[in-house]
């Protein structure tokens, strides 16, 4: 038998160690924090009118001190946009994060799983059929939404069937992505010109049309989705040593899978039915976030949210400043970017011998 | 004591065991053997109330297992799966930690953390603790999952082969461990292995399953007959017995004769 008492040195180097690792997580979360603030502040300068970055910072300080035509820009119309590319980044990173978790395949997101067509579909249908008399403001949103929890009720139905496993899980939520895509584009394919161009417009994904009280109920959603996910965390991260094994751990697999899949389609649905439908960072943050703080999903969890926040962000400034003047749909924006990333990634994980 | 009343396994439609009785008692070591394919895996599913049973009752100390009291019926058991693929981004002491589940709080308490080197310490695989699992071999991660499981200190311990990947050296450290603590601390120790020898060192009772049904349950040295194994296996072999008084299974290749044959003549 090997001697079982711990030798206090070894024991208090493993803690260092432990707590070490805890640290430079945390420190990766605050660079996150920080990057995304300067990010906000760039985006709240770049536009049409360039704004000092000073100026900026001081209208957001102190509001009544500031020039009225300043306070104006930045307060009614260029701050709620910046706020909200943070709050749909942060829920679209974090909805790719616990679909990832949760199918156990790094190829899923809400975006895959066709969570993001359906609410595409919702939103089309709402403007066809002239929104039964609601304004498009409303309609539209209680379109996507409505179709894109439709779409993930689906999938929480499977989900609580027994012996249904995540890649039958993933099989369905492609099938569905492909099923709201053709009934998409039948639908553009029978509405007039101008109709079609409003689908078209929606989908790309845009910011623009945010308003303050959008960006409260988003904001609102996703941050307690994102505090129920984290109390789940340490089960969270059970459940990626395989669902066998979480389950011997004493994690309640199916009720864990369905509460996630509610909580990640509430905050997709809510962010999505806003502002259209925006690829890649839903898929891409997650794969950054565990480069970075690895599988601990106490930090995960919140890394993925900073991630896809400074992604989208960042997306958001630079649709703005790639040609100066024009603005191009921030949905456009960070496929461009998202893919060369993906390569990057992709190629990366395979030097390093794990793809 | 776990009770295994009029057990029936069946996988879509196939019947594995049929019209299994057992008692097993606390602060022994039990350990399934059997030709692949014959339940040996479905049996420890099926005691920790991941596979329906299709006819039949649990009980552990007078508890029965129901579809209602499993989250508690899981509480008190350490499962470990055959499957040891683990690709993810957590040190070895972090995998270990898992083990407390139902005690982490959303920080990591010195205690906690204490505990699961504890357990890596003694399997000897303390220097492991700090390396991320995804570059531990497939032998260290059965190790580090071994320790994982010991974290949950279980009346029931269910372990599907445990040292498949294991050098003869941690073989004998998980088993040794195992051992001992299942008399320690009154577990009640179930475990799948191939190696008949291993099973006749270690086992205080060998339970033997074939052809749809349990062809035998006692000590080692009753059970492991030249005739049983030949029997289930199909293969030759010779059972001598070691100082002991266990048994051990020599097998012998197909086309010689048998040394008693020889010697005979």
């Amino acid at each position: 038998m090997t001697d079982t008492t711990a030798t206090p040195d070894l024991g208090t180097q493993v803690l260092q160690r432990q707590r070490r690792r805890e640290t430079s997580r945390w420190r990766w979360l605050a660079l996150f924090v920080g990057l995304s603030l300067c990010s906000l502040m760039l985006d709240v300068a770049t536009g049409p009118s360039l704004l000092a970055l000073g100026d900026v910072v001081r209208t957001l300080v102190a509001p009544a001190a500031a020039d009225p035509m300043t306070r104006a820009i930045v307060m009614d119309m260029r701050l709620p946009i910046a706020l909200m590319a943070l709050v749909v980044g942060a829920a679209l990173g974090l909805g790719g994060v616990q679909m990832q978790t949760l199918l156990d395949n790094p190829l899923a997101s809400p975006y895959t799983l066709g969570l993001a067509a359906a609410a595409g579909f919702g939103a089309a249908l709402a403007l066809v059929t002239g929104g039964l008399g609601l304004p498009s403001l409303v309609a539209i949103p209680v379109g996507a939404f409505v179709f894109c929890m439709l779409a993930a009720s689906f999938l929480f139905g499977l989900a609580l069937m027994r012996h249904v496993n995540s890649q039958t899980i993933i099989l369905a939520g492609i099938a569905l992505l492909f099923l709201f895509q053709s009934l998409l584009s039948l639908l553009q394919f029978l509405s007039s010109p101008e109709l079609n161009q409003q689908i078209i417009f929606w989908l790309f994904g845009s910011l623009m049309r945010t308003t303050w009280p959008m960006l409260w109920i988003t904001a609102g959603v996703t941050l307690v989705c994102a505090l129920l996910l984290h109390r789940d965390a340490w089960q969270l991260t059970c459940l990626r040593l395989g669902e066998a094994r979480a389950r011997s751990l004493g994690v309640n697999v199916t009720r864990l899978r369905l509460k996630t899949l509610v909580l990640v389609a509430l905050m997709t649905a809510t962010a999505i039915s806003f502002v259209g439908i925006i690829g890649f960072i839903g898929l891409v943050s997650p794969h950054i976030a565990r480069m970075q703080v690895g599988e601990d999903q106490r930090f995960l969890i919140p890394q993925s949210a900073l991630c896809g926040a400074l992604m989208l962000s960042v997306a958001s400034v630079l649709s703005k400043s790639i040609v100066p003047g024009a603005l191009f749909p921030i949905g456009i924006v960070t496929a461009l970017i998202g893919v060369p990333f993906m390569v990057w990634l992709i190629l990366g994980n395979r030097k390093r011998g794990h793809a | 004591m776990l009770e295994l009343h009029d057990l029936n396994l069946r996988i879509a439609e196939l019947t594995l065991v049929d019209g299994l009785n057992l008692q097993l008692r606390a602060g022994e070591l039990h350990v399934i053997i059997g030709p692949n394919g014959t339940g040996k895996t479905s049996l420890l599913r099926a005691l920790f109330g991941e596979l329906p049973l299709a006819r039949g009752a649990v009980r552990l100390r007078g508890t029965p297992m129901t579809p209602r009291n499993l989250p508690t019926w899981r509480q008190g058991i350490g499962y470990m799966p055959q499957n040891t693929q683990l690709d993810l981004d957590l040190s070895a002491l972090e995998v270990v930690v898992l083990g407390r589940l139902q005690r982490l709080s959303m920080r990591l308490s010195d205690d906690d953390l204490c505990a699961a080197l504890e357990a890596l310490q003694a399997l000897d695989i303390a220097h492991l603790a700090d390396r991320p699992v995804h570059t531990l071999s497939g032998g260290q991660r059965q190790m580090v999952l071994f320790a994982q499981v010991l974290l949950r200190q279980p009346q029931l311990m269910l372990l599907d082969e445990p040292v498949s990947a294991l050098d003869l050296k941690h073989q004998m450290q998980l088993m040794e461990h195992l051992k001992a603590q299942t008399i320690g601390q009154g577990w009640i120790s179930v475990a799948v292995l191939h190696d008949l020898n291993l099973a006749a060192q270690f086992a205080d009772q060998l339970i033997v399953l074939g052809e749809g049904r349990l062809q035998a349950f006692g000590p080692p040295a009753q059970v492991l007959t030249r005739e049983l194994i030949h029997r289930l296996y199909h293969v030759p072999v010779d059972v001598h017995q070691d100082l002991d008084g266990l048994p051990y299974v020599r097998t012998l290749r197909a086309s010689r004769p048998t040394p008693s044959e020889r010697l005979a003549a």
